[in-house]
Order: C-alpha cells, then sequence, then structure tokens
C-alpha cells in the first residue's frame, strides 16, 4: 500500500500527463508518431489504474491494468502499425491542420470539462475524484481530434483516445467498472479496430486514398 | 543599521555583480557546449569578455539621420536588463530590491527593452534593421503572454507575484510533486528559447539575411553601442535562466533569515545550476532544426497553451 498522499501525487501526476499527450496528440500532424503518442497514452493509463489500485486495496484493478497494458501499449498499437504499413500511409501528414486554432479550441473545451467535472467530483468520495475532469477533458479533445482530422487512420486513433479517456473517467470517479463490462469494452474496441482496418483497405479502393474529404463528394450529381 | 539587514544588502550587490559578470561566461559556456556537441573545436569560453573588450575600444559610428532613440536604445537595453537582474532571486531570497517589483513588472521591463530596441532598429531606415524589429515584435507579442502566465502559476501555489517570495516559499516546502509546475516548466523553456533568440526561433550565431531577427536588429550598431547590446543579451539569457531557477529549482538558494555563510553557499550551486543548463541548453539547439518564421506561432502558441494548462491543473488538482 502506498501513502495516501503520495499516491494521489502520482495519479494526479499520470492524469497531468495524460491530459498533456491528448494536447500532444491533438498538435500531431504525423501519423505514425500519432499511433506512438496514443501508445504513450496508453501507458500512462495503466501506470494510473496502478497506483489507485495499489492504494485503494481494489484488486480487480491489477487485472484493469493489465489489460490496458496488454491491449492499449502492446496490441493495437501493433495492430495501428502493421495497418499503416500495409496501407502504405508511413509519411502520411495532416496537411490542412491549424494548429495553434485547434489548440485553442482544445483549451476552451479543457475549461469547459473542468468547469462541467467540478461538481461531480463534490459529490464524490473517491482518492482520484479531482481527475475527473482532467478525463472529461481528454475525452473532448479526442472528439475534436476527430472532428479536425480528414485521415481516417488518425480518426481512429481518436476514437481509441476517447476510449482512453472514458476509461479513465471510469477509474476516477467509481474506481473503475466491473470486471465483465471492462472486458466486453475492451474486445469491443478490438473488434472494432479490425473491422475499420477492413474498412480502410475499402476505402482506399473506393477513392484511391485514406482522406475522408471525398465522403463529401458521395451524392450523385 | 540591523544585522539582518547586512546579509541582504551584501546578497543585493553580490547578485548584481555576479550577473554582470558571469552572463558572458554563460553565453561563452553555451557556445562551447554546442561547439563540442556540434563537432567543431570550441571557442574559448572567454571569447565573449574579449568581444566586448574590443568593442569597447572602437570609435563608434553612427549613421548620419540616427536620432537620439538609436543612442539611447543601447543603455535603456543594458540598464532593464541590469535592473531585472537585481530583482531576480539568483543566490538568496532577501532581496531588498525585490519590494519595488514583483514579477510582472519584470516581463514589463523585458517588454520595454523590447520595445526600444525594436525602434531603434526602425529609426535608421534599412529594410534589414525593419523586418528584424517586426519580428521580434511578433514573437514577443505571442511570447509575453505565455510567460506571464508561467509566473501566474508560480505565484497561485506561493500565493505572491514577488518572484523573491515564489522562490522563498518554494524553496522551503518538502518535496511534492506539482504536476503543474511541470506544465510551466516546459513553457518556460520555450519562452526562453523564443525569447533570447536560440535556434527553434532564431539563430544566434548567423547574420543570414533573411532568416535572422535578433542579428538584423543590431547590424547598425558598432562599438561601444553594439558592446552593450550583446552584454545586455547575455544578460538576457542569464536572467532567464535566474527566473528558471528560481521557479522550478529553487534549492540551494539562501532563505531569506540565511546569514553570510549560507550566501556564500549558493555562488557554487548557482553554478553549478549554470553548467547543466548551458550544456541543456547546447543539447536543445543542437538536436532542433530552425523553424519557418510562420511556424513560429504555432511553437509560442503551444507554450501559452502549456501555461494555461498548468494554471489549470493547478486550480483542478490543488497541486
Amino acid at each position: 500500500m502506498l501513502s495516501a498522499a503520495f499516491a494521489s501525487q502520482l495519479i494526479n501526476l499520470c492524469a497531468a500527463v495524460l491530459l498533456l499527450l491528448s494536447f500532444s496528440m491533438l498538435a500531431q500532424r504525423r501519423t505514425v508518431a500519432l499511433v506512438n503518442l496514443f501508445t504513450l497514452q496508453g501507458l500512462a493509463l495503466a501506470a494510473s489504474t496502478l497506483v489507485v489500485a495499489a492504494s485503494t486495496g481494489q484488486n480487480h484493478l491489477y487485472y484493469s491494468a493489465a489489460l490496458t497494458f496488454a491491449l492499449k501499449v502492446l496490441l493495437l498499437p501493433w495492430i495501428l502499425h502493421r495497418l499503416i504499413r500495409r496501407l502504405d500511409v508511413q509519411w502520411e501528414t495532416e496537411g490542412r491542420l491549424n494548429v495553434s486554432v485547434t489548440m485553442i479550441v482544445g483549451l476552451l473545451v479543457v475549461i469547459f470539462a473542468f468547469g462541467l467535472a467540478e461538481p461531480i467530483s463534490a459529490l464524490a468520495t473517491t482518492v482520484t475524484r479531482s481527475t475527473l475532469g482532467i478525463a472529461l477533458g481528454v475525452v473532448l479533445l479526442a472528439f475534436l481530434m476527430m472532428i479536425t482530422r480528414s485521415k481516417a487512420v488518425s480518426q481512429v486513433v481518436g476514437f481509441l483516445a476517447m476510449e482512453n479517456g472514458l476509461f479513465f473517467a471510469a477509474t476516477s470517479a467509481t474506481y473503475g467498472m466491473p470486471m465483465l463490462i471492462e472486458l466486453g469494452i475492451a474486445l469491443d474496441v478490438l473488434v472494432a479496430v479490425l473491422v475499420l482496418g477492413v474498412f480502410f483497405f475499402q476505402i482506399r479502393e473506393q477513392f484511391d486514398s485514406l482522406d475522408l474529404q471525398h465522403f463529401e463528394s458521395l451524392k450523385e450529381k | 543599521m540591523s544585522a539582518a539587514a547586512i546579509p541582504a544588502i551584501l546578497n543585493q550587490l553580490l547578485e548584481l555583480v555576479l550577473a554582470l559578470l558571469a552572463a558572458p561566461l554563460f553565453l561563452g559556456w553555451v557556445n562551447q557546449c554546442r561547439a563540442w556537441l556540434q563537432n567543431r573545436s570550441a571557442p574559448s569560453i572567454w571569447l565573449p569578455y574579449r568581444n566586448l573588450e574590443k568593442l569597447f575600444q572602437k570609435d563608434a559610428v553612427i549613421a548620419e539621420n540616427a536620432s537620439w532613440l538609436f543612442r539611447a536604445a543601447p543603455y535603456v537595453m543594458f540598464g532593464s536588463m541590469a535592473l531585472a537582474a537585481a530583482i531576480i532571486p539568483s543566490l538568496g531570497t532577501a532581496l531588498p530590491s525585490a519590494i519595488v517589483a514583483d514579477a510582472i513588472a519584470l516581463v514589463g521591463l523585458f517588454a520595454t527593452a523590447r520595445v526600444f530596441v525594436s525602434l531603434a532598429a526602425m529609426d535608421i531606415g534599412t529594410s534589414f534593421g525593419t523586418l528584424g524589429a517586426r519580428r521580434a515584435m511578433m514573437i514577443g507579442f505571442l511570447a509575453e503572454p505565455a510567460l506571464l502566465m508561467v509566473i501566474f502559476t508560480a505565484s497561485l501555489i506561493s500565493a505572491s507575484t514577488s518572484l523573491a517570495a515564489i522562490a522563498e516559499a518554494l524553496v522551503g516546502r518538502e518535496l511534492v510533486l506539482y504536476p503543474s509546475l511541470g506544465f510551466a516548466a516546459v513553457a518556460f523553456l520555450l519562452v526562453l528559447l523564443a525569447e533570447n533568440a536560440r535556434i527553434p526561433i532564431d539563430n544566434p550565431a548567423t547574420h543570414l539575411e533573411l532568416t535572422m531577427i535578433h542579428e538584423a536588429m543590431l547590424l547598425e550598431y558598432s562599438a561601444r553601442h553594439l558592446a552593450l547590446l550583446e552584454w545586455a543579451s547575455a544578460l538576457k539569457l542569464f536572467n532567464y535562466a535566474a527566473i528558471g531557477f528560481a521557479l522550478f529549482l529553487p534549492w540551494g538558494m539562501a532563505r531569506g533569515d540565511a546569514g553570510v555563510v549560507e550566501l556564500m553557499f549558493g555562488v557554487p550551486i548557482l553554478a553549478l545550476k549554470l553548467l547543466m543548463a548551458g550544456a541543456g541548453l547546447a543539447l536543445i539547439e543542437t538536436l532542433s532544426a530552425k523553424v519557418r518564421i510562420f511556424r513560429a506561432p504555432e511553437f509560442l502558441a503551444t507554450a501559452f497553451l502549456l501555461a494555461v494548462l498548468g494554471m489549470l491543473v493547478h486550480l483542478l488538482l490543488g497541486s
């Protein structure tokens, strides 16, 4: 067991790192670097879950930390890297992304999330309650990332980052979801990535590109 | 005069003299590290002093259409930097002059120096001077809010905007992990690089016309004016390093009630910090490439964002 004060400092640190990584993902133009940042985010998430587990003695959180590590640090990045190699988009960048404006909007979104979470954290009794605002911020930033991106792979990374945020929210609000639900979500995410991987190839076959802007001219003339 | 006032006044004098003397040395150390990292044979660490000595001995040449502003700017710049060095605690937190001006006034001092040098650069009417001045003002107006936010984050933790009081509060506490200060530290590093014409934004080692910012403003200066401006730039870098130490690495600084002995212990600790900071700065400059001027707003928006995030994280997590 860790001492409560030190554990809460460590959790706060992990939360801050998660938020920082969300912002760097928002600002990252290169797809490969985006996947690496997602890996780091998974690592921070696993670390924070581990700290919560060690400080509260909730045994099921150890399993969920291990699951997070296996899925989000090892398996999903491996699948994504493989997909990127197979699709031959290693050097793909988001050319039209306006980083400064996106980041300022991201900042407003985070302020909104913090304000939103404050009354909820005031009611909660967990040691992690103050990080709820950050968890909501990570979710909304991932949303923003999906909105601003036009490449298919980055959108999928945005979707996965959103799941990271939700998982973190669950850990900080109620010490995690029941194991069964967690397993179900993990499986869902895995299947989603596999199915979207198949989609990528279909999209490329149809449009000769993974740029989703092409979807807008889909209607028949 | 009370017994406690003597170390304070000694501290004040020592800090000012040390800053004036050590600033060119610090610059020389950074240049030396840079040369080593880039596989060049390094210039002497004393080179900035020799350069200053050479420039002070020359006769000044001033353009015919120069106004008083052109002549006054080097003195204003040097004066503001020396005054800033007197406000920033580097050896001990008992600074009599810290009561006069807080961190916000310090940012104002930096702004005064910037405005005067930019105006002087435009005074002659050459295109390079104007170009450099405009770029410097752009960088400055983006970097300033970020710097203020960094200082506000530290002030929130210590409930004061006076740098001496902030350092006093931070050096006195037990070791606590402050994620907010981490954010602020990264933001401060970005501001330091941009404000001191360091590599991702400007290259301090070149007179290559179209990319320079700081050097372009000094093109028309010669002799003692140039010497003062170069000394002031070195002092500015030293000041920024000292602000960084006061906010993020205050350990080893003499507390308010410390005696002369603790103050003297501060000198080697400060030297050690400067050695590390200089090596780190050279490493950053070697590893990064200069960004296009149009990417500079992005760079500084990141700094601003990190600083504001630091503040928000502090408000949310209370740490």
